[in-house]
């Protein structure tokens, strides 16, 4: 028998004809991996944990800063210098004291990585680095986890979907990080807070959709958002015969830590 | 629980919009293809909305009866298609 309370909290979840009672069940069981607090994470956090995701981890290693606040919407200003982990989990247990929230104040390395991937159904990509991004794709390939990709910059911002098997993997589209120093990262270049918004919101949405096995994900699309100009377009992917990681012959057998230069 | 051919009832006097609809769904979700349920609803609203989205979801209205005390009795049949 289902509780009042989760009948009224999920109600408008339970209204879609594509959720229902069985598919906020299948919400309440899943376990989503979020990488990163911060611009991506947090708006994807928060409407996981709204949704009724039943187990939430949290992936950053930073404190919370000032200048986090202008986008990270998990944090507030009191929070400043407090773990992001420990702010982000008191964020989304005091939205939804219902969902479990397991704080992993880490950095993912290669060593770490497969365990702590081991525990989720599906992980969602909220890193602003390509070293964890490449490690992030090679372990959810070796693991055949589903991962959603986003990634944000200015007034820019990509997302994209990875399912083991039934589509390309990131390298499929890049097979290797740039060189250091080539990409600037937002704390160099800039970004508009709502352009992480309306990112982390798709991978939240791109989240639950694999969830619950509906509708159609961004597998094979790389959807491509430019805010300035308001357009939104998508590129078809198809997975790469030559991919280092999922191609024919591939050369990535093991999981790589790539240099980090910031 | 579910041999006979009568249906179960859900009181749903006093709950309001969309409440009332989201726990028939439920109640209808864990019902097989072909069983009834009846569903007591009041007059205004409920019974306007719960109807129509009962419909939307491919379930079929057998009968709704006005009750003397002012509310209505909707008999459903659970829909063959759908979540099962």
């Amino acid at each position: 028998m289902y509780s009042e309370e989760w009948v009224e909290r999920y109600s408008r979840h339970i209204l879609l004809p594509e959720v229902g009672g069985k598919g906020q069940e299948k919400i309440g069981k899943a376990k989503v991996l979020v990488l990163g607090a911060g611009g991506l994470g947090s708006p994807a956090a928060l409407y996981l944990a709204a949704a009724g995701v039943g187990t939430i981890g949290i992936v950053d290693n930073d404190v919370v800063d000032l200048s986090n606040l202008q986008r990270q919407i998990l944090h507030g200003t009191a929070d400043i210098n407090r773990p992001k982990t420990e702010s982000a989990a008191e964020s989304l247990s005091d939205l939804n004291p219902m969902v479990n929230i397991v704080a992993h104040k880490m950095m993912v390395n290669s060593s770490n990585i497969l365990e702590l991937f081991e525990g989720y159904d599906v992980v969602v990509d909220g890193t602003d680095n390509f070293p964890t991004r490449f490690l992030v794709n090679d372990a959810c390939y070796m693991l055949k986890k589903p991962l959603v990709h986003g990634a944000i910059l200015r007034f820019d911002g990509q997302a994209f979907t990875i399912v083991p098997g039934q589509g390309p993997c990131y390298r499929c589209i890049f097979p290797e990080p740039p060189p250091p120093g080539l990409v600037p990262n937002c704390s160099q270049a800039g970004i508009l807070g709502a352009v992480a918004g309306i990112i982390g919101s798709i991978q939240a949405a791109e989240a639950l959709k694999v969830i619950l096995g509906v509708g159609k994900n961004l597998v094979g699309r790389l959807l491509i958002m430019d805010a300035l100009e308001m357009t939104f377009r998508e590129t078809r992917v198809r997975p790469d015969p030559a991919c280092p990681l999922c191609g024919e012959h591939p050369t990535i057998t093991e999981l790589i830590d790539y240099e980090w230069v910031c | 629980m579910s041999d006979d051919d009568s249906p179960r009832v859900l009181d749903l006097r006093g709950v309001l919009c969309p409440i009332n609809f989201v726990r028939t769904k439920l109640r209808l979700e864990e019902l097989d293809a072909g069983e009834k349920l009846e569903v007591m609803l009041d007059e205004g609203d409920p019974i306007q909305n719960v109807p129509r989205s009962v419909k939307e979801e491919g379930h079929q209205i057998l009968k709704v009866l006005h009750d003397s005390q002012g509310f209505y009795r909707l008999i459903i049949e659970k829909s063959g298609e759908g979540s099962s």
